[in-house]
């Protein structure tokens, strides 16, 4: 479906006009950096693209949870359908015995046996207990193990080098900063694909939650804490990253691209932003933080070192206990 | 303070320029304008005034709870409507109806109305009206408690009708998160207007919790044994303590909350020594005892009615109990279920998701024990068993998606989606409302003394259930494409046609509740041929069905004395159900009271002047609840006695009817298998 563009915020591309950034530009979803689509035709028109949507949305890139493209979004994805199919267990007998009984035990049905006094029996009894008894047993031990290995706080397991990127919820934006390449970006993470990446989040607003949902689960960003999400891109693309922490007016477009390039392409993707001079320092910072929304894709270069810490320690009480990561 | 009589109030309050909520005030004026006018029509104030705002009586504070609740059951339906026609519309370029930043104000006033003004006043309207006759008890223990929680309630229920019109409601939810909901990100009244209901209705609530533990534990007639107890009682008396256990959590958040708001303190703002987490840990404390408080009635509903309409004993009544009680019990461990995604780490967010796992095991065991209740019974199909058959594989459905987001990591991609909204309204909806609203037709001739058309019951329940899964399957379908709720406008146009989908069946719901209320009407109309001559117009089996429909105002003359489990049922075995006593004693019974009435008018200016900031009409109408509180209880002449002579006339009204029904009738209920139960 053709989509159409219109870009807003600092004019045309944000100066990113080198190979990289046409290659983004002609990504997957052919999206520029804001999301604004163009559906033909309102109401009027939509039993037609009505269908046409249902068709296009069983595209797999329509289904995040299903299709995750690396190994935080599989394991999480695995769990899912795991549940449901042991869960199934259960409610399928449950339908079945509610039609049959409901059927056969139906006041009309004569020849059913009626046993109004019998309301008693201690096999099916222990059966009740035992059968979610040991469906929950399972399911606990799953969540026990599952809930380590698929912690936010706990890195992906590679023998590679984690690159951290800092994480910062504003209104109604994305801020990412990247310390060791001293360079930042607003509402799109550039991630290279095979790295396990140590996001480090917190917000300068009210409390958001940070999601990609095709590389993995969410997290809470909060003002004056540190929370952290690691995760893995092992094939590039461009995906959809939201807010699902209701924040206010801006909330519905508090959106980001999440890019995952392959190390070569990440590595002159950073070299690009680094050659340009935009620097994100005290003021260009608060100019950003100001309340807005539908913010382009805008990137900075040099960053004020220690600007994450920054953020965070506006909202630390003098004299508290130490405010800084959160407990694993 | 005295610059500005009316505090932060101002003609501006009013949303002259919106015509949604200037269209939603002319209908509230409207529906206000003709219920008066027609009550002074047919001369019914002092009537109103004397059998109903006043009164003392369970039966009749019960009523008008559950009045209260189908009314918000309406308002809170109209912003579920605005919802769904919003999102099926705004996808893409497509702003939809609603102005910008609309649809926050609606979707928090819809959560907060149905957990807490409707589910709570319905739920409380049923263990009014059926627990003391249940147990064979004359009047709750604490009856002018009880009328001070009904009016609180319905002052805060006010309230939230009122700041649709003057002022804005909250836009935080109606789990009002900090700090979002914290006086530098939300400066207006919204945020007030939600935690001023919550605070004096919490207090209603809490009450009530306390009036029915002593009511069930004190006002037992003899021979009813904890264990001989109807299940609806026992779901009473656990929801009680959930209620006396839970709400306190409430209270303490929202007052913290409201003190950082009006005084300027540091509970959970950003900064200052704040946390917001802590907030969170509060309000779920009390927030998941709540949902359990707002689904065990419910359960006790099902117990009943499907144990009446199977013809049969409920199956395995011991375990029942137990399980309840387990659900209780755990329902206080797992509150951080919540907020798997704050970052709690890997062993704490592990046992919760156990915890939250383990709840599933007495739930599971009650549904079986509803289906072997079903197991060779002879199963009539009226409205009631309707929903309760509905329920059963639905809400098990519901279970199993929330087994999902207890496992924490599961959570992490579905937390805050639409697959969570999909879940707990598979909790809510099948579960809670399907249960109430058999309830009500199940408990509706004993209350009023006619049968509900049945046949638009059926009707109603078709499209209910009809409308909920084509409302909420789309959305548990949205979770996997990763929408998240709380969006009145979204990009990505794969997700509109399940969103379409939700508003059709938004529509079928409608449908469901229209059809409530032809029901009602119809059966209105012809009362005379739905009368309910025996008080027992389903054959049932405890012992609120003894009473006449409606009950005389003491309930039982005679204190029944109680043998076993299903009182009324082995009464009837006996044939000792009918017998008329040799002699009559006077009793004692509450006078009216316009204390609660007052205190509740009271409240609500209160409420209101606390919102808008005049601190002179506040203190005022503090120290006007204190002074009633006085009056009241300075009252010397709070009871009078019914005379002996006058309860003899009464039970011989009961007799009189009960020698026009025919002898099988009366053994097994006016309504034999092969009658046909509908009346039109």
């Amino acid at each position: 479906m053709l989509v159409r563009f219109t870009l807003e915020g600092q004019g045309g591309d944000g100066g990113c006009t080198g190979q990289v950034c046409r290659n983004l530009r002609g990504g997957a979803w052919k999206q520029k950096r804001n999301m604004e689509r163009v559906i033909p035709g309102r109401l009027s028109r939509w039993p037609f693209s009505g269908i046409a949507l249902l068709v296009s949305g069983c595209h797999p890139a329509h289904w995040p949870v299903l299709d995750p493209a690396g190994p935080v979004g599989l394991g999480e994805r695995n769990l899912i359908l795991v549940v449901i199919g042991l869960m199934l267990l259960v409610v399928i007998p449950v339908f079945v015995m509610t039609f049959w009984f409901a059927w056969r035990y139906r006041a009309s049905n004569r020849q059913a046996v009626y046993a109004p006094d019998w309301d008693d029996s201690s096999v099916l009894s222990l059966l009740f207990w035992l059968v979610p008894g040991t469906l929950v047993a399972i399911l606990g031990g799953i969540a026990w193990f599952s809930s380590h290995s698929l912690s936010p706080y706990e890195s992906v397991d590679t023998a590679v080098e984690p690159l951290t990127i800092q994480v910062v919820a504003l209104d109604w934006k994305w801020l990412f900063i990247y310390p060791g390449q001293h360079i930042a970006s607003v509402n799109r993470v550039v991630l290279p694909v095979g790295v396990p990446v140590d996001f480090r989040i917190t917000s300068d607003t009210v409390m958001n939650a940070f999601f990609i949902p095709r590389l993995g689960g969410q997290i809470y960003a909060m003002a004056g804490m540190e929370t952290q999400l690691h995760l893995l891109a092992d094939q590039s693309g461009t995906w959809y990253g939201e807010n699902t922490q209701y924040s206010g007016r801006g909330f519905p477009y508090q959106h980001f691209e999440a890019v995952a390039l392959p190390d070569s392409d990440f590595a002159t993707w950073v070299k690009t932003v680094q050659d340009r001079h935009h620097p994100l320092d005290t003021s260009s910072y608060a100019r950003l933080a100001r309340p807005s929304v539908r913010n382009a894709v805008v990137e900075y270069s040099p960053v004020k070192p220690q600007l994450f810490e920054d953020v965070m320690s506006k909202y630390v009480h003098v004299g508290a206990a130490t405010i800084g990561t959160t407990p694993r | 303070m005295f610059d500005h009589w009316l505090g932060q109030l101002t003609i501006n309050a009013i949303p002259y320029d919106n015509p949604i909520i200037m269209s939603a005030a002319a209908f509230m004026a409207l529906v206000t304008l003709l219920v008066v006018g027609a009550v002074t029509f047919y001369g019914k104030w002092t009537w109103l005034w004397r059998e109903w705002l006043t009164s003392l009586d369970h039966k009749r504070i019960g009523s008008m709870y559950v009045i209260l609740a189908m009314v918000m059951l309406l308002r809170g339906f109209v912003d579920a409507v605005m919802m769904r026609v919003q999102q099926a519309m705004a996808a893409g370029a497509d702003p939809g109806y609603l102005p910008p930043h609309h649809f926050d104000q609606i979707f928090s006033a819809h959560g907060t109305i149905m957990i807490v003004f409707m589910a709570m006043p319905f739920l409380t309207g049923l263990i009014n009206v059926v627990v003391p006759q249940q147990i064979g008890a004359r009047d709750v223990a604490f009856p002018f408690m009880n009328a001070v929680s009904l009016w609180l309630t319905v002052a805060s229920a006010m309230l939230i009708l009122l700041s649709l019109v003057v002022g804005t409601f909250s836009r935080a939810g109606w789990t009002g998160y900090p700090p979002y909901s914290e006086l530098q990100y939300d400066p207006g009244v919204g945020v007030d207007y939600w935690i001023l209901p919550l605070v004096i209705s919490g207090a209603g609530t809490t009450m009530t919790g306390i009036n029915f533990i002593v009511t069930i534990l004190r006002k037992r007639a003899p021979g009813m044994t904890l264990m001989r107890m109807p299940l609806f009682t026992w779901s009473a008396l656990c929801t009680s303590v959930l209620i006396v256990l839970a709400f306190p959590a409430l209270t303490v958040v929202t007052v913290l909350l409201g003190l950082d708001r009006y005084a300027g303190m540091h509970f959970f703002t950003n900064g200052q020594g704040g946390n917001m987490m802590n907030y969170a840990n509060l309000f779920w404390i009390w927030g998941h005892p709540e949902v359990y408080i707002v689904i065990l009635p419910a359960f006790g509903v099902f117990s009943e009615v499907i144990s009446t309409f199977s013809g049969k004993r409920l199956f395995g009544y011991r375990m029942m109990v137990y399980a309840l009680a387990v659900i209780a019990l755990l329902s206080f461990t797992v509150w951080l279920h919540h907020f798997f995604t704050m970052g709690a780490g890997a062993n704490v967010n592990a046992f919760f998701g156990i915890t939250t796992m383990l709840i599933a095991i007495p739930t599971g065991v009650k549904v079986f024990h509803w289906l072997f209740t079903m197991y060779r019974g002879r199963i009539r199909f009226t409205a009631p068993m309707l929903f309760s058959v509905g329920f059963i594989p639905v809400f098990a459905i519901g279970g199993m998606t929330g087994v999902v987001l207890a496992e924490p990591p599961a959570d992490f991609m579905m937390h805050n989606s639409e697959f969570l909204v999909a879940h707990f309204h598979n909790m809510l909806i099948p579960g809670a409302l399907f249960g109430y609203l058999a309830g009500y037709m199940y408990w509706f001739p004993k209350a009023f003394g006619f049968r509900l058309n049945d046949r638009w019951g059926c009707i109603a329940f078709w499209n209910w259930l009809i409308g909920f899964l084509l409302a909420f399957m789309p959305l548990y379908l949205l979770g996997f494409m990763g929408m998240p709720r709380r969006l009145e406008h979204y990009g990505n146009p794969a997700w509109q046609p399940y969103l379409v989908v939700a508003a059709v069946g938004v529509v079928f719901i409608a449908f469901g509740i229209l059809s409530l209320i032809v029901q009602l009407l119809v059966s209105i109309r012809h009362t005379r041929e739905n009368r309910d001559l025996s008080g027992d117009p389903w054959n049932g089996r405890t012992l609120e069905w003894a009473t006449a429909s409606p009950p005389a105002p003491y309930n039982f003359a005679v204190p029944p004395v109680v043998t076993g489990i299903d009182a009324f049922a082995l009464m009837k075995q006996a044939g000792t159900a009918y017998l008329r006593p040799a002699s009559y004693e006077a009793i004692v019974l509450p006078r009216n009271s316009a204390a609660g009435f007052v205190m509740g008018g009271i409240a609500f200016g209160f409420g209101f002047a606390v919102i808008w900031h005049i601190w002179w009409a506040a203190i005022a109408a503090a120290l006007g609840i204190l002074a009633a509180v006085i009056v009241r209880t300075w009252r010397d002449d709070q009871d009078y006695t019914l005379p002996a002579a006058e309860v003899e006339r009464l039970e011989d009204t009961r007799f009189a009817y009960l020698e026009s029904v025919p002898e099988a009738a009366l053994e097994n209920g006016d309504t034999l298998d092969n009658q046909p139960l509908l009346q039109v």
